[in-house]
């Protein structure tokens, strides 16, 4: 802005400003560069509240990197945190890709795994069916658990208009609340918090069952759940890019009403995706249960539901990105377990999630050094 | 299970829940939606019982509070208001944040204090006003009566002052308040602050006075989450928060408290520390939430009240013309 | 005299484009001068920087002879400078005094309403702007908002007052209104910058002209008694404007579209549209003329099944599809060329091929049973981006990156390409610049010819004139007219609820 006030008079001004002008062109470049500064500039943020609360971030961080991918039996154990990470990832990104804000994976998980427990436990299945018959009915249970999870907050939004952030919140606490019902009362095992441990034939075959034949893979502890995780994320990527359904989704997602005027029915995708959504984040539940813990307690997963989140978001609503994202959050979930304090994990996924959308802004403006002009 | 005992009780819990709702309400009000009051009110509540503490000054913690929520709102304002992005991953990303940077910097506080913090008043005359007096104005929390100040004071601040005009002028259609020289972004930004600090303060009220301590996670154990149901459940009208507020307060004293009595309405009393019933007990303030989200939504729907017109949009001064 | 307000050498840019080049605009105390010149040539880009809204790269603005800078629209307006919008500014859930006072520092901290609700209607009375200081913005008529949008400069004691296209909503006897306020507060002492891309205006109310032509002057001040509307064509478009499009005369078919007593309400739950009865035979193209507001985008949305109608039937070619869906007036062959192409037509973020096989895509070849088959896909955009002479970079880019012209061409290709039997095509030139208006004209014709029926909704009359075999008028939701021919005063007394025998009258 130049006008003919005498600018001699003015005090110094830098010789250079900053210039703001919305993007016309996206390379392809771009967008995972600022993606992975914004990764980066986060984890030195986590450094320096690491430093202030009196750690020492490097250790940290050098921790972390050994006790993620250190070894091949630290790795497997990676991939096995990873699991329910696909899954719910994979749940969340199916759901925002319509902008349905499904923040209730983690109850949704809670249900998968309790509906995967009540075919052991109720005696659905008994107990010397073959192991592919279990771990069938507990997927199609764990599966219709966790869509009729998410079936209560799409008929909400799809008839009564109600807000799906708050109703899939809330129905995480119901879950929670409805397992321990069950965990507390019904099937307490010896009056502990958690159930009896299930049979051989409810638990998926893991690299370790192998380990006779190839002594390498003992002690790994990641099983079968992970195959079925990346099988369930590249399925999932499929609906959404190659599949008619996948374009109706993508295309309510982006507008409404432009979907409205192509005939696209927006309240009967609503209940839809959010019940494949929730289907997706029960068979996690699923998984953990036969993969890792066997039996129904209360504390099934650090949060898996709520790192989706971040997950999904990361990987830009892409399932198959969603892979890689996992096993890298995977890891920092496995190795956070023994950084004191406890909150860092969880801190660290904050500023990772702030970086990530405060960098969005890189890909709609462009920032440039310009010459100032006199 | 004596009702004046529940709503007594009820009133501290509720007042926790109106200042982080009323809170909320501002910032809607002027466009931007932040979900992260879980965390302001989690970095709040440590903020409050560590100065406490520490100092033993309450009012400092309060202070303390009230300014860290505000700071960590700001965070929520940049991204939203400058950045442009999307308010609901904001929001989400601060509840990480701000829990996560509680349970770290709470790392080690102490757990104890059963005693509230803070001083309880009992008015003199209304206090004697039989059923309304025992309950609103004997024996509660300073901050109880902030509360009651603050519902007041926010209604008529928003409908019948400039500054609140041009508040709701802002949420509604902030190209023509800018076009008309309201400086949208600095109106934003305040009312976020304004936000952040009321969430500060509603976990001061948890730490310091209504279950003084320090319990990680348990502390909030969900009440921001709560709150932005009730924002919407109050149609953006402070009254109706302080309603919704007061009302889920009474239903968690209820629920403690109806678990204790062998007969209830001359009744065997099923919920009589029955362990299995016990848990369908502890869902019920989520499905209260949800209920009234939906009586909520109905009425918006049918009586046109709706969110401010501009409410989780980003606004851009436009450059390819307004 | 000297010059009331003089902008020199602005140059304005954005990215990808240069909205001013080194513009000079002069206005002198106590005129009306019009800013003429096609959507996208600059006009109100310029005011704008002298509203305070944009910053200029180069060039100075001078106030009463001295410079001024401007930060801010309130900064223009403490000058006394102030820009109506196209769009209007108001804030519709409050009141029109509390529009009035928006962004002022008075009252300091309590409304009392009642006394500014007086000083409100004792202003209105001293300009011959009638309002209800009270009522709220959403009960008011769009003309009366406009009165409110005046009031609010006139308020703020302002002397110079810009008007951005300020016929576009309004009927030929409103706009007469509008140009006895405009010449009423000129002799109260205000200037009046008026921007239009409307010739017969322009010429109307003018005491001078500036016209700008893709970001340049290319006449400054100049007086119309001096020049002619084919003069002032050319100066916007630098070209010999085709005013006559070819049209051959043809017999038109079976009856396509029928409505019969169709009744539907709007947003509000207000009756939009009563008992309408309405035929559109095959190859030709019916005009509805009517100011916005009157019920247009309510028929359009009823016959795509957009919208439920309360009460009649809607039939295309004999098959009933009243209150049926959107898929189903797809499936039947029609085609809908929206009203609002950027929030309704297009989806901005993604690409052109997925924005042109939205109908097409349950179909094969693009759907393969539950599959999209992206090479199928690909294959038909590149096919229509030739055809229909799209500009971007690829049919892999984001429509939201289209100018607006590209973007109606996109929903074109989309719409035409499946050789629909019924079209309905709603504003399809708003916002458009000359060369992109005659193609559209063009197109629309080549349907006709080839034996689509049209109905065709437009705010430009000259449009529906040009292309129309049979014009409608609508006024508040009924058809007043049907088949009444192309003359102007006739057509627009109707468009305001004048009755056909004051229509005849007005016209001898």
């Amino acid at each position: 802005m130049t006008s003919t006030t005498t600018d001699a008079r003015r005090s110094f001004r830098f010789p250079l400003e900053l210039q703001i002008e919305p993007r016309m062109d996206s390379p392809r470049w771009l967008a995972p560069l600022v993606s992975l500064v914004a990764v980066l500039l986060a984890l030195v943020m986590g450094a320096v509240v690491l430093a202030l609360v009196g750690g020492n971030p490097f250790r940290a961080y050098a921790h972390i990197a050994g006790a993620a991918f250190g070894s091949l039996g630290v790795f497997s154990d990676t991939l096995v945190k990873a699991t329910p990470l696909i899954f719910t990832g994979t749940a969340c990104a199916v759901a925002f890709k319509m902008k349905l804000w499904n923040i209730g994976a983690e109850g949704q998980f809670f249900m998968g795994a309790l509906g995967a427990s009540i075919v052991i436990l109720a005696g659905v299945v008994s107990e010397d069916a073959s192991r592919f018959v279990t771990l069938l009915a507990m997927a199609v249970a764990g599966a219709l658990f966790g869509a009729a999870w998410g079936f209560i907050p799409g008929i909400l939004k799809a008839r009564l208009g109600v807000n799906e952030i708050i109703t899939t919140l809330m129905l995480n606490y119901i879950a929670f609340a409805l397992v321990n019902y069950f965990i507390f009362g019904i099937w307490s095992e010896g009056g502990f918090q958690m159930t009896r441990t299930f049979q051989r034939a409810a638990w998926f075959p893991r690299l370790s069952d192998l380990a006779e034949q190839f002594p390498i893979m003992r002690g790994l502890t990641t099983h079968a759940g992970f195959i079925f995780a990346v099988v369930v994320a590249i399925i999932a990527w499929y609906i959404l890019f190659r599949s008619l359904w996948g374009y109706e989704i993508r295309l309510i997602g982006d507008n409404p009403r432009a979907a409205k005027y192509a005939g696209i029915k927006i309240t009967r995708n609503t209940v839809l995706v959010l019940m494949l959504s929730g289907g997706i984040a029960g068979l996690g539940g699923m998984s953990e249960i036969s993969g890792v813990i066997h039996r129904l307690q209360s504390s099934i997963s650090p949060g898996y539901g709520f790192t989706g989140i971040i997950i999904a978001w990361l990987a830009k609503l892409n399932p198959l990105l969603v892979i890689p994202v996992s096993i890298l959050f995977g890891g920092l979930i496995l190795a956070g377990r023994e950084i004191q304090p406890a909150g860092v994990p969880r801190l660290i996924q904050g500023i990772i999630l702030f970086m990530l959308i405060a960098s969005e802004v890189f890909l709609r403006y462009r920032v440039r050094l310009v010459r100032r002009t006199a | 299970m004596d009702p004046i005992i529940i709503l007594h009780a009820g009133l501290a819990t509720g007042t926790v829940l109106l200042f982080a709702t009323i809170g909320e309400i501002f910032a809607e009000r002027s466009g931007i939606m932040n979900l992260g009051l879980e965390g302001m009110m989690l970095i709040g509540a440590m903020a409050a019982f560590s100065v406490t503490v520490a100092t033993g000054n309450g009012w400092l913690g309060i202070a303390v509070a009230m300014l860290a929520g505000g700071a960590l709102s700001m965070l929520h304002g940049v991204v939203t208001i400058h950045f442009q992005a999307d308010q609901v991953v904001s929001g989400l990303a601060l509840t990480f944040l701000g829990v996560g940077l509680a349970l770290v910097l709470g790392e080690g506080l102490s757990k104890a204090g059963t005693i509230s913090l803070l001083p309880r008043l009992t008015i003199p005359i209304l206090s004697l006003i039989p059923v309304i007096g025992p309950i609103f104005f004997t024996n509660q929390s300073v901050l109880v009566y902030v509360g009651y100040l603050l519902v007041p004071f926010s209604w008529f601040y928003i409908n019948r002052t400039r500054p609140g005009m041009h508040l709701r002028a802002v949420g509604e259609n902030p190209s023509a308040a800018d076009a008309m020289g309201v400086n949208v972004y600095r109106q934003r930004y305040a009312y976020v602050f304004v936000g952040g600090l009321l969430a500060g303060l509603s976990g001061a009220t948890i730490s310091l006075a209504v279950s003084p301590g320090w319990f990680s996670e348990l502390t909030t154990g969900g009440l921001g989450w709560i709150a932005v149901g009730l924002v919407i459940f109050a149609a953006w009208n402070p009254w109706r928060a302080a309603f919704g507020a007061y009302a889920f307060g009474a239903l968690r004293r209820t629920i403690l408290d109806i678990q204790g009595p062998q007969l209830l309405l001359g009744l065997r009393n099923p919920f009589f520390f029955n362990p299995y019933y016990g848990f369908f007990l502890q869902m019920l303030p989520f499905v209260f939430v949800i209920v009234v989200l939906i009586i909520g939504s109905r009425e918006a729907v049918r009586k046109r009240m709706g969110a401010p017109a501009a409410l989780g949009l980003p606004y851009v001064r436009g450059e390819r013309g307004l | 005299m000297d010059n009331l307000i003089e902008m020199r050498g602005i140059t304005k840019r954005f990215p990808g484009v240069i909205a001013n080049e080194d513009v000079d605009f002069k206005l002198r105390h106590g005129e009306i001068h019009a800013l003429l010149g096609e959507n996208g040539a600059g006009k109100s880009t310029l005011m704008s920087v002298l509203a305070g809204l944009y910053r200029p790269e180069a060039g100075t603005v001078l106030v009463r002879g001295n410079p001024a800078t401007f930060n801010s629209p309130r900064d223009a307006i403490d000058l006394g400078i102030g820009m109506i919008h196209q769009h209007f500014t108001l804030i519709q859930s409050q009141t029109v005094t509390e529009n009035i006072l928006l962004g002022l520092d008075e009252p300091r901290f309590l409304m009392r309403l009642s006394r500014y609700d007086k000083q409100m209607a004792h202003i209105g009375d001293q300009f011959g702007l009638q309002v209800t200081p009270d009522a709220k913005i959403w009960q008011l008529s769009v003309g009366e908002q406009q009165r409110v949008e005046i009031l609010k400069m006139l308020y703020r004691g302002v002397e110079v007052l810009i008007m951005d296209e300020p016929t576009s909503v309004l009927a030929p006897q409103e706009i007469d209104e509008l140009f006895k306020t405009l010449r009423s507060m000129v002799a109260e002492g205000k200037s009046i910058v008026f921007i239009s891309h409307k010739l017969h205006e322009v010429m109307t109310i003018a005491d001078r002209i500036t016209v700008l032509r893709q970001g340049k002057v290319t006449a400054a001040g100049i007086d119309p008694a001096t020049t002619s509307k084919a003069e002032l064509a050319n100066l916007m478009v630098g070209r010999k404007v085709l005013f006559e499009l070819e049209k051959i005369d043809r017999e038109p078919g079976d009856v396509v579209l029928e409505l019969a007593g169709v009744s539907a309400d709007n947003d509000k739950r207000l009756p939009a549209l009563r008992s309408i009865d309405l035929k559109v035979r095959s190859g030709e193209i019916v005009g509805v003329a009517g100011v916005a507001g009157n019920g247009q985008s309510e028929l359009g949305e009823v016959i795509t099944g957009l919208r439920t109608c309360t009460s009649g039937s809607i039939r295309v070619n004999g098959k009933d599809v009243t209150n049926r869906s959107a898929r189903t007036s797809i499936d039947f062959g029609v085609a809908h060329i929206p009203e609002d192409r950027t929030h309704v037509g297009t989806a901005p973020n993604l690409s052109i091929t997925d924005n042109v096989i939205m109908k097409k895509y349950r179909t094969p070849p693009i759907a393969r049973r539950t599959l999209l088959d992206r090479d199928a896909a690909q294959k038909m955009a590149e096919g229509l981006k030739a055809e229909y002479t799209i500009l971007a970079p690829s049919v892999e880019t984001p429509t939201r990156m289209l100018s607006g012209g590209n973007l109606q061409r996109v929903i074109l290709a989309r719409e035409l390409s499946s050789e629909p039997t019924l079209l309905i095509a709603m504003q399809p030139t708003r916002g458009l610049d000359v060369g992109a208006i005659e193609g559209v004209q063009r197109m629309l014709l080549e349907q006709r010819d080839e034996g689509a029926a049209i109905l065709l909704v437009s705010e430009e009359l000259e449009e529906i004139f040009t292309l129309s075999d049979r014009i409608v008028v609508v006024y508040e939701g009924e058809i007043v007219a049907d088949g009444v021919e192309a003359d102007a005063a006739k057509v627009g007394l109707l468009m305001t609820g004048g009755s056909h025998e004051a229509a005849e009258e007005h016209a001898a």
